[in-house]
């Protein structure tokens, strides 16, 4: 019998994969509200801690998902949660591309991808604000932000610097 | 004989479900805060897999389908090549040593979370990393200027996420359809 709690974690991922238009950095206010809110699988401060954790390694921002799995079932719950978020919207896109080109020039295709951008971009925004609510508990923490924003903007150095920058500051027990 | 030969349609050879496997391998090495620079790079620059027209199409179909966009680029591209083991062979490439390190820094930091200097660089990254996401959310944004509507829509969203916290299965029902339909009749004026 497979454990309640994997198939809860499967279940949750799943559901989550259909509604990660915009990528999974748009759907960071939904998995905190899931996961810390509804099933109460861990705190503010995990949820921050897994978001860093994900960050600081290389690949696809939805790593939060497999350290979320891992955390609350080790490493079998992180496979589960990892595979949940990404299956359910790879099978739907494997059906789609085979059919998508044949609508190239269709105007719904156009309006959907127009009108579904300012959306898109509501939901990064959010991300933003839900993780600076989560993981900015000091002053200290929000300038990092602040500042990152800031250089990211207006310089083009790459993020890994300015996340290195921010682990050494972090060391030195600024934060 | 004036058809075109398959090999001028295709005038890169095809890549093995191998070769497909170890590319996105080494993207997946490559990309910290965000993997779609290092995809791109190595399908249109490195490889030719792709034009880059081919690789915006793509890109904008993985853009518009639910679910993780480099891992839809990668079932898409791996697809193209090589079938459903193609997809299947990219996306495990992908996702494989991300996984494995993601996973190991868990442990680590499990580990070693007593320790001050670890908490001071965790509480560090998850800082930064939250301004690189308002960055990306801000850049994303520009586009967005000069069209009002885009605005109340993006608007009406984080609001509706961000500030009254509603479940993002209701927020998209009620906004995406109304969006699309002003887009709809904005595009025919």
């Amino acid at each position: 019998m497979i454990p309640s709690v994997l198939a809860e974690l499967a279940w949750q991922f799943a559901l989550l994969s259909f509604l990660a238009i915009g990528g999974v950095n748009a759907l960071i206010p939904e998995i905190h509200r899931r996961v810390v809110g509804m099933e109460h699988w861990m705190t503010d401060t995990d949820f921050a801690q897994a978001f860093a954790i994900a960050q600081a390694a290389p690949g696809p921002n939805m790593l939060i998902v497999s350290v979320i799995g891992w955390k609350v079932s080790g490493v079998l719950g992180a496979l589960v949660a990892t595979v949940a978020i990404c299956l359910p919207s790879s099978m739907l896109t494997f059906a789609v591309a085979h059919i998508w080109d044949r609508f190239r020039e269709a105007p719904l295709r156009a309006a959907i991808q127009y009108g579904l951008a300012p959306v898109t971009v509501g939901l990064v925004l959010a991300s933003g604000y839900i993780l600076a609510r989560t993981a900015d508990h000091t002053w200290a923490a929000f300038a990092i932000t602040g500042a990152t924003v800031a250089a990211t903007l207006a310089t083009r150095l790459h993020p890994l610097v300015l996340l290195a920058a921010a682990a050494a500051l972090g060391v030195a027990g600024f934060v | 004989m004036n058809e075109p030969s398959a090999a001028a349609q295709k005038p890169v050879d095809a890549p093995t479900k191998r070769g497909l496997f170890m590319s996105f391998l080494v993207v997946g090495l490559q990309g910290f805060g965000g993997v779609l620079p290092f995809a791109r790079r190595m399908l249109v620059e490195q490889r030719g897999w792709l034009d880059d027209r081919e690789f915006t199409e793509v890109l904008s179909l993985s853009q518009f389908l639910p679910g993780p966009n480099i891992v839809n680029v990668s079932i898409i591209v791996g697809n193209r090549f090589r079938g459903p083991m193609g997809a299947i062979a990219a996306t495990l490439g992908l996702m494989l040593m991300p996984f494995v390190i993601v996973l190991a820094l868990a442990a680590l930091y499990a580990r070693f979370a007593d320790l001050a200097a670890v908490r001071g660089a965790t509480n560090g990254v998850s800082a930064a990393a939250t301004g690189l996401i308002i960055a990306t959310g801000l850049k994303m944004a520009r586009p967005l200027k000069g069209i009002p509507w885009h605005i109340v829509m993006c608007a009406l969203t984080f609001i509706a996420i961000a500030l009254l916290r509603l479940p993002l299965l209701w927020v998209l029902a009620a906004l995406a359809p109304i969006s699309v339909a002003i887009a709809r009749w904005m595009m025919r004026r």
